[in-house]
């Protein structure tokens, strides 16, 4: 089966701070992210909220170096980012994306991937499946899982090689309540042990439980960026208050 | 009509007796035929999956140029083997030519584009699937090939069973650089073609069974592991 071999030897690059500089993306010459700044730094976890179509998918992948921005800059640790080295991070998609192998193999890969021994990838994955209440399903192949199994899996295996961010995008998208439950606790589970979180979400109530700052996104532009208590209680800007109040913002 | 009967019925003779002349014709074809698959394998697999993955300028052109070599014309090939292999070429010292590994050098220049240019647009479209899953790993551009070849593999046993389809069926490349030897290079297709000129149509007819069974046979093959895999998941 094709493995990777491991990257390790490229060395691992430092991601936080996180700071975005005058991110401008323009498509079809209308700026889907305008100007935005922000910096992610420290411990616990940051949701990207805004309504459809704010841009909170778009800044998550310029800010993970999935896209480059057209004008502004990413900098990792002060750097730009250096595609030559391993990146520290995990990213789960709204789909997620599964290799054609069983759950413990798709773990696996990402273990190889980041460079463990295959004794030590084989330990990890079995644990990291544990955590994530699929153990059962390591055999099965990845592709046939439920979607709530599937968010498990994917996010089992962006954890099990321990990055310093993982990024979220809208982890809990068209899940029922118990899967929801449960990948916000594998969340929760991953903050406690110091995973940096940047996640996207449009769904106040889960921002709410799961946030410890909020970035609010309207229109391609970052409108207020503070604590969770801060924006849910004394939100700055209307655009955020006719978010919170069940609004369309305009 | 009675010489066909007659014909069909000593085709069957031959085929239930396991003639060892008819024998000795299919295990060369077979023989000459994976061989050639199994090169042309080891050479299309990479370079398609290299062409869907890589990024360079003149990639489209390349890419235009290997789906034309899928209709190269066999004889046109068997010319260049010919002329490569023969005294005054450039691989004559090797002494090739007239030898079932010469029928394997141009079965398998005609199998190559078919297996490249099938594996570049089935691991393209899992590239485009698996790209931003693969970079957020860190997984390398060599590793990256291996890794769509490896999930892709269901689906390019259709370009193995492609290859192997014009491989086995091919006449004109054969007949030129391997000569239709008699005990030495005489595969199906020339054997066919040479017992059909003579008019000992029931040794053509036998061969003719047998070429349309081992294609049914491998397409059914091929195409059960690839319902199986697809049942579970895999492709």
């Amino acid at each position: 089966m094709a493995r990777p071999t491991p990257t390790a030897a490229r060395g691992k690059q430092v991601i936080l701070p996180l700071v975005g500089e005058g991110i401008v993306v323009a498509r079809g010459g209308r700026k889907l992210l305008d100007d935005i700044d922000v910096e992610i730094d420290g411990h616990g976890l940051t949701t990207i909220l805004g309504p459809n179509g704010a841009g909170k998918t778009l800044l998550l992948r310029v800010l993970a170096g999935l896209l480059t921005a057209d004008r502004g800059r990413v900098l990792w640790a002060g750097r730009r980012l250096d595609r030559t080295r391993f990146p520290n991070l995990g990213f789960v998609f709204q789909k997620p994306i599964l290799l054609r192998r069983s759950a413990r193999a798709n773990v696996r890969y990402a273990l190889r991937a980041a460079g463990r021994s295959r004794a030590e990838s084989r330990r990890r994955a079995a644990r990291a499946l544990a955590e994530a209440g699929l153990d059962h399903l390591s055999d099965a192949p990845a592709r046939v899982l439920s979607g709530g199994e599937q968010r498990r899996l994917a996010i089992a295996r962006a954890l099990a090689v321990e990055p310093e961010v993982l990024f979220l995008d809208e982890p809990c998208a068209n899940l029922d309540p118990a899967s929801m439950a449960a990948v916000e606790g594998m969340i929760e589970q991953a903050r406690t042990h110091g995973t940096r979180i940047v996640l996207v979400s449009h769904d106040i109530a889960q921002a709410r439980r799961l946030s410890d700052e909020i970035a609010f996104l309207h229109r391609g532009r970052i409108v207020e960026h503070g604590t969770v208590h801060s924006f849910f209680t004394a939100p700055q800007s209307a655009a955020a208050e006719a978010f919170l109040a069940g609004r369309i913002p305009l | 009509m009675q010489d066909f009967s007659a014909a069909f019925g000593h085709a069957l003779a031959l085929l239930v007796a396991l003639d060892p002349d008819l024998m000795e014709v299919v295990g060369l074809s077979l023989k000459v035929s994976l061989t050639a698959v199994l090169c042309a394998g080891a050479i299309g697999f990479p370079l398609g999956a290299a062409l869907a993955v890589a990024r360079f300028p003149g990639r489209n052109a390349l890419v235009t140029l290997v789906n034309a070599l899928m209709g190269l014309p066999p004889v046109v090939v068997g010319l260049l083997v010919y002329l490569s292999l023969s005294n005054a070429g450039p691989l004559g010292p090797l002494a090739l030519l007239y030898t079932p590994t010469a029928m394997v050098i141009a079965q398998a220049i005609l199998v190559i584009p078919i297996i490249a240019a099938l594996t570049r647009q089935t691991i393209e479209d899992l590239r485009i699937e698996y790209d931003e899953q693969l970079r957020v790993m860190g997984v390398g551009p060599l590793h990256k090939v291996a890794t769509l070849l490896w999930d892709g593999r269901y689906s390019l046993l259709t370009a193995l069973l492609a290859g192997f389809g014009r491989a086995i069926a091919e006449v004109g490349a054969v007949l030129i650089v391997g000569g239709n030897i008699n005990h030495v290079t005489r595969v199906m297709t020339t054997t066919i073609a040479l017992e059909t000129s003579k008019g000992n149509l029931a040794l053509a007819l036998g061969l003719g069974f047998i070429l349309l069974a081992i294609a049914i046979g491998v397409n059914a093959v091929v195409m059960g592991l690839r319902a199986t895999a697809v049942r579970s998941a895999y492709a």
